[in-house]
């Protein structure tokens, strides 16, 4: 018994470094917050159109029963630059149907923006007041959704999307939910 | 003067709210309401601040959407709701009690019960270790004619 006292700082420590092991390699992110989209209906879309003459946002468009990508962003946003192209490559390359949302942004600002990086969007809306991230549940841009065609939310990015990201989740996720 | 005037700063010093006087709503009484539910949402992309304390965009985003609520006539657990619904439990700052929850509301109390019950038992067997024990013959001699002398 007097000797089992002993062993406890031991223990302590093996536990301890047992958990930093697992933080280390379990690609947990502390800083993560989660979300609570994934698994349900996509929260409302009625918004106005990014580019002039195009027809205003709407639910129609998350339930067409071909997978979505829904990606907020800004003009201001560095990150955002970072992602663009893998968006780029995945209209492109991949036939992927993304809606880009321009986030507290002003409009000329988000055009001139697309239209210097190249515009992967099949529809573009604007978010000016941020009334529709509100309902996302974003957090900040950028942020990417992807809804599959019935009209759930399966994956939720908060921050930018990365090669191992689309690789490994948007992919299989935009193939499985045909 | 200068060192009253610093002093009195000092005394009326109010923390820092980031809510803006546009934020404001002309109701005092639900303008209360939003600051005290204000107070309680967590701002998610800042460490630990309330939504009042913060100067994020999503902060005011949420300062504007709870007084949106309030104003349709919400009452505050509805609002809680709304923002549960948006952000999840994360938003709160109060964390809700439920099976998910339940290390972080009960494991504080256990690790003191623990602690506390093995302190009382080590205490108890001290105790009984250093018991005095009456002097022996020879230590009471000892003890008789260290006195006397």
């Amino acid at each position: 018994m007097r000797r089992a006292i002993f062993i406890l700082p031991l223990l302590t420590l093996a536990l301890m470094a047992g958990f930093f092991a697992w933080s280390l390699t379990s690609g947990r992110d502390p800083a993560s917050i989660g979300s609570v989209m994934v698994g349900r209906p996509a929260p409302k879309l009625d918004l106005a159109a990014l580019r002039e003459g195009e027809p205003a946002l709407t639910d129609a468009l998350l339930k067409s029963g071909k997978p979505v990508l829904v990606n907020f962003f800004a003009s201001w946003c560095t990150p955002c630059l970072a992602e663009h192209p893998l968006f780029t490559r995945l209209a492109e390359r991949d036939g992927a149907t993304i809606i880009g949302i321009a986030w507290k942004n002003k409009r000329d600002d988000a055009l001139k923006w697309l239209k210097r990086l190249g515009d992967p969007f099949k529809y573009a809306g604007l978010d000016l007041e941020g009334r529709t991230g509100l309902d996302w549940g974003l957090s900040g841009v950028p942020e990417t959704y992807l809804v599959d065609g019935q009209g759930i939310v399966r994956l939720h990015f908060r921050g930018p999307i990365t090669e191992r990201d689309l690789n490994e989740r948007i992919l299989p996720a935009l193939k499985g939910a045909k | 003067m200068k060192a009253v005037l610093a002093l009195l700063l000092l005394v009326f010093a109010f923390p820092a709210f980031a809510v803006d006087p546009s934020e404001v709503l002309p109701n005092p009484a639900l303008e209360t309401r939003a600051r005290e539910i204000g107070r309680a949402l967590r701002c998610v992309v800042c460490q630990n601040q309330s939504i009042d304390d913060s100067n994020a965009e999503v902060a005011r985003d949420m300062r504007r959407a709870v007084r949106e609520r309030l104003v349709a006539g919400d009452n505050d657990a509805a609002v809680f709701d709304f923002m549960v619904a948006r952000y999840g439990d994360y938003v709160l700052l109060n964390p809700p009690f439920k099976a998910r929850t339940l290390i972080l509301w009960l494991g504080a109390p256990l690790v003191l019960l623990i602690a506390g019950s093995a302190l009382l038992l080590a205490a108890r067997r001290r105790k009984a270790v250093v018991a005095p024990q009456p002097l022996s013959d020879e230590e009471q001699r000892r003890l008789d004619s260290l006195l006397k002398g």
